[in-house]
């Protein structure tokens, strides 16, 4: 009873110290979840407001009409040379019964709806097939960007007529030649099997994700051995002493310098001095290689670091040589760590752009490339130039490029992962 | 804390009387009774330095073969930084440089002439905390001879990972998954895995640092009795905080205190009747 009585007070005090401990515990978790949601949040909205804008890229309009291969305009031994669009532009105006004035401002009008693809595609039908010459043949081209943004609804008719690209008549023809069954959506390949081009609707990324996947290369091949290996002498063999020091707070230093120093650097040594083709893979990759470096050395060495040393030790006391310890155990049980390091490194070079705008990569190229050494586009300088394109087409592709490059980042990462967890060991 | 007790006596910071001589001036004692086997290692003045710090002060200290000799003494007395020495583990530790002369059949270890690696097929190790390497159980035993390019057929190196996990008392426990990893068997199995690891490259000597520290009282016990096997062939060299384990294993005891050999002789000498008043302290408990 006494010893109860005693006891009340302290355990009282115990049970109001709890009370505040519990709830500190309680308002910490509430400000994990807060920082969660927020950066969750964040990411939906970018996600978000990058697929709405992007997913249109997606797919893309084709008109098909029947074309009359007039033996009066075509001239057989050149077929290249026939104005396909013309022609075409003024049978299409026939068929809807518009009478063209003196000037031809309509069939210019129309020939405005369809992709100057049509001209290419059409004398190529003729070469293969001279035989065509004199009968109706039928020619799917892609719709031009204005026509594929109106049949995507981008393009509202409320808007004054002075102000939008397309007249109300045009837009007429079109919702004729939509009626008529001329027009048909389909998925557009062409964004993932065409180099850059100056008109939005032969676009495509293809050009830039080898441009920046050579790049890779050339970046993984240089900076991860060279990483992996200053690392392993860094940690495992240079005698430890100032001048070891000194060098890892460079190496830490170097981690944190601004990429677009390292395109100057990329562009005084490679090009001006070394005189490598400038905007080539090559280079590119190269200048990434400098960034990347201390970023593997410092992943590698802390993976190293963390192998307990008394795996160190059995090995060597089992009369392993220095090397052998190293590279049997010490870098076996890294290399989880060291890879995805590696790769970590390489996703953030894929996205790095500002070293790429010294050495000339956000120049337009258009076509796919085919060497290291010949001017290439990369993802991220992609998006860079066609944010800037005037065409409101490539507003939509800006958009479809991002989502690329993003997919291309986490396929990255999550290779990272998996070579991870497959890797790990337990010891 | 009882180390500190023991300390403040000696420490000569109060101005209190020592009991004794001071550390510095005493010689070491030697009973009267001879090796057991020939002398296999032999350390004259050694002396470790571990930067401006010296850790080991002129052991000289006779290590007979086909004995079990147990190096006794409280944290930080220097026992391991001894047993190191003899297979020059020290080496790789950077700032540390060992003095004196230790011989291993009349050869001095650290001669130019002499290759720290090939010393170490000689002198095998075995740590106080278990460490296989994170591969198979085959592997592990394995890892030695390959190295040291000791088997010449598929078949040999069979051979000798069998001979040395029986040999090391393990064969019954895991002869069904000598490809299963060696990280997954118990602490006292990881102990003998690592015990039959060393001794398949056929070690002459094997330095053993703790090795029963982080095992329970029946996987010590299987060390125990496997040490006492292992006598019959090797040289064997161990470091023990345990007066029992000591007493039970070893015939030759060396006790050391505060970076200097203070007594050796045999086992039953230094604990039935030891001539050093710090030993008999030591040994009952009074510090350590």
């Amino acid at each position: 009873m006494t010893d109860a009585a005693a006891n009340s007070p302290r355990i009282d005090r115990l049970r109001a110290g709890l009370k505040k401990r519990y709830a500190r515990e309680k308002r910490f978790r509430a400000y994990g979840l807060l920082a969660i949601a927020i950066a969750v949040g964040f990411l939906v909205l970018l996600l978000g407001r990058i697929v709405e804008q992007g997913h249109t890229a997606f797919y893309a309009h084709t008109v098909t009409v029947p074309v009359y291969m007039d033996p009066a305009r075509i001239d057989r031994g050149y077929p290249q040379g026939t104005n396909f669009e013309q022609l075409v532009a003024e049978q299409q105006l026939a068929r809807m019964g518009v009478q063209d004035d003196a000037a031809g401002t309509k069939a210019t009008a129309m020939r405005g709806l369809f992709s100057s693809e049509l001209k290419y595609l059409a004398a190529d039908r003729v070469a293969r097939q001279p035989g065509l010459i004199g009968q109706t043949v039928t020619i799917a081209a892609p719709a031009s960007d204005d026509a594929d943004l109106f049949f995507k609804g981008k393009v509202s008719r409320d808007t004054p007529a002075d102000q939008r690209r397309l007249s109300d008549q045009q837009i007429q023809w079109l919702d004729q030649m939509k009626a008529d069954g001329h027009v048909s959506a389909h998925f557009n390949s062409g964004l993932f099997t065409r180099g850059d081009s100056t008109e939005p609707e032969l676009a495509g990324v293809l050009g830039a994700v080898i441009g920046s996947a050579l790049m890779l290369l050339v970046t993984a091949l240089i900076a991860i051995p060279l990483g992996v290996g200053a690392a392993l002498y860094l940690e495992e063999f240079a005698p430890k002493g100032k001048l070891t020091d000194l060098i890892e707070v460079n190496i830490n230093n170097l981690a944190a310098v601004p990429s677009i120093i390292y395109g100057l650097l990329g562009l005084a040594l490679f090009i001006n001095w070394m005189h490598l083709p400038r905007a080539s893979p090559l280079v590119g990759g190269l200048v990434l290689a400098l960034m990347a470096l201390p970023t593997i050395i410092i992943a590698t060495r802390s993976s190293l670091k963390a192998v307990p040393p008394s795996i160190r030790e059995a090995a060597l006391a089992m009369g392993a040589s220095k090397t052998q310890t190293v590279f049997q155990h010490t870098l076996p049980l890294a290399m989880p760590g060291v890879m995805t390091g590696a790769i970590i490194s390489m996703a953030h070079a894929l996205g790095e752009t500002a070293p790429l705008l010294l050495i000339g990569m956000v120049s337009f190229v258009p076509g796919l490339p085919h060497s290291l050494v010949e001017p290439t586009g990369a993802l991220p300088s992609l998006v860079y130039i066609w944010e800037n394109a005037s065409e409101r087409a490539f507003h939509e592709r800006t958009a479809a490029a991002i989502l690329v490059l993003l997919a291309f980042m986490i396929v990255m990462n999550a290779a990272a992962i998996l070579l991870r967890r497959r890797f790990e060991r337990r010891w | 804390m009882k180390f500190k007790l023991f300390r403040a006596p000696d420490g000569s910071q109060g101005g209190g009387s020592a009991p004794e001589a001071p550390v510095i001036s005493t010689p070491v004692v030697t009973h009267g009774a001879g090796p057991v086997g020939p002398t296999k290692i032999s350390a004259r003045d050694v002396s470790v330095f571990y930067g401006d710090k010296q850790a080991l002060y002129d052991v000289s200290l006779e290590i007979p073969d086909k004995t079990v000799t147990a190096l006794i003494g409280p944290s930080g007395c220097g026992k391991s930084t001894f047993l190191r020495t003899m297979n020059r583990m020290n080496d790789t530790i950077s700032h540390c440089r060992v003095t004196g002369r230790i011989e291993m059949d009349g050869e001095d270890i650290n001669a130019k002439s002499v290759d720290p690696v090939l010393l170490r097929a000689r002198v095998g190790m075995v740590f106080q905390k278990p460490n296989p390497f994170p591969k198979t159980i085959y592997e592990n035993v394995a890892y030695g001879p390959r190295i040291h390019g000791l088997a010449s057929s598929k078949g040999e190196l069979d051979d000798i990972v069998q001979i040395s996990l029986k040999r090391a008392g393990l064969w019954e426990e895991v002869s069904d998954r000598l490809h299963s990893p060696g990280t997954g068997l118990s602490g006292g199995q990881q102990q003998r895995l690592v015990i039959a690891r060393a001794i398949a490259v056929e070690p002459e000597v094997i330095l053993m640092d703790e090795p029963c520290s982080a095992l329970d009282p029946i996987a010590t016990a299987k060390i125990e009795e496997l040490i006492d096997e292992l006598r019959e062939r090797y040289c064997i060299v161990i470091v023990t905080h345990s007066m029992a384990q000591a007493a039970r294993v070893s015939q030759r005891t060396a006790f050391f205190h505060l970076g200097r050999l203070v007594e050796t002789g045999p086992t039953e000498e230094i604990f039935t009747n030891p001539r050093e008043r710090r030993t008999l302290d030591y040994i009952t408990g009074r510090f350590g």
